[in-house]
C-alpha cells in the first residue's frame, strides 16, 4: 500500500558564506527532492541572504552557488519561501531575490515567495520532519 | 518514538557530538528507536580512527563505534567526507559511508529528526 506523501521543509537561517552549511544544505535539497517526499525551503534570518541576487563570490576564492538557485524549480523544488521580517530587516526587497526558474506555460520567472511568521509557523506544523541548514 | 539523528559538527570542536550522543543514550533508555544517525559537514569527523585523544579524555570514535555495534545505523554523508578526506579505510568498525538518500530515507521514515550543530 502506498504510504502518504511526507512533508519535509529545510530552514535556512544562517549567511551564505563564511562557513559550508548554506551550501552543503543546497545539495541536500536537490537530491532530496528527487526522492517522493514534499519538499519546501524556508530562508529566514541571515538566510535570506542566500538568496539575494548578485552575489560575487569572487574575491572569496571559491565558486559561489547563487547560480544553483535558478534551477530549484527545475528540480522540481516549487514551494521556497522567505520570511518577510528577515529580509525587510536587511533592508532587502522582493526585487533583490534571485529567480529559481520559470513558469512553464507563462515564462514568467518565478522567486521565492515572501511570506509572514506566522504563515511559516502553519507550515511547519504541517511537516513531518524540519531539517535546518 | 522512531528518532533520526542528524551531526553537523566535529569532535571536541564543538559540543554537538557530545549533546547528540547523551540525547541517543537517553531516548534508548526511555525505550525510543534510533532510525539511524547521519554525519555531515564537519560531523564526518566524529567516525575516524585516526583520531587519538588523552587516555583521561572520552574517544568519541570508539562511543560512536559502540553504538554501531548495538545494531544502530551509522552513515557518513560520501560527498561531505570525500571533501574532508574521510574514506573506509579510516572509519571505526560498525559505520558505512553512504549517501544523502540515506538522510532522505531517515527523514521520511523518522517520526523525529533531530539535528545537532550550529
Amino acid at each position: 500500500m502506498a504510504e502518504e506523501v511526507k512533508k519535509i521543509m529545510f530552514t535556512v537561517r544562517k549567511p551564505p558564506h563564511g562557513s559550508i552549511y548554506v551550501y552543503e544544505g543546497l545539495e541536500v535539497k536537490l537530491i532530496m527532492a528527487a526522492y517522493d517526499a514534499d519538499i519546501s525551503v524556508v530562508f529566514m534570518d541571515d538566510g535570506v541572504f542566500a538568496v539575494k541576487r548578485g552575489q560575487d563570490t569572487k574575491e572569496l576564492g571559491i565558486k559561489g552557488f547563487e547560480a544553483t538557485y535558478g534551477a530549484l524549480v527545475d528540480y522540481e523544488i516549487q514551494k521556497v519561501f522567505v520570511d518577510r521580517h528577515s529580509m525587510e530587516s536587511r533592508g532587502m526587497t522582493e526585487d533583490d531575490l534571485v529567480i529559481i526558474g520559470e513558469d512553464e506555460d507563462t515564462e514568467e520567472p518565478i522567486r521565492p515567495q515572501v511570506v509572514d511568521a506566522q504563515e511559516i509557523a502553519a507550515m511547519m506544523a504541517e511537516q513531518h520532519n524540519i531539517l535546518s541548514f | 518514538m522512531k528518532i533520526a539523528v542528524c551531526i553537523y559538527e566535529g569532535p571536541y570542536n564543538h559540543e554537538a557530538s557530545d549533546s547528540a550522543y547523551n540525547f541517543i543514550k537517553a531516548a534508548i533508555d526511555r525505550g525510543h528507536e534510533i532510525q539511524g544517525i547521519f554525519f555531515y559537514h564537519d560531523g564526518v569527523y566524529n567516525v575516524t580512527k585516526l583520531m587519538e585523544p588523552p587516555q583521561d579524555d572520552r574517544h568519541i570514535a570508539n562511543r560512536w563505534s559502540e553504538l554501531g555495534a548495538k545494531g544502530i545505523d551509522i552513515v557518513v554523508c560520501i560527498a561531505a567526507a570525500k571533501r574532508r578526506g574521510i574514506v573506509d579505510e579510516v572509519l571505526v568498525p560498525n559505520v558505512r559511508i553512504s549517501g544523502l538518500g540515506q538522510l532522505t530515507m531517515m527523514a521520511i521514515q523518522a517520526d523525529r529528526m533531530v539535528v545537532f550543530g550550529d
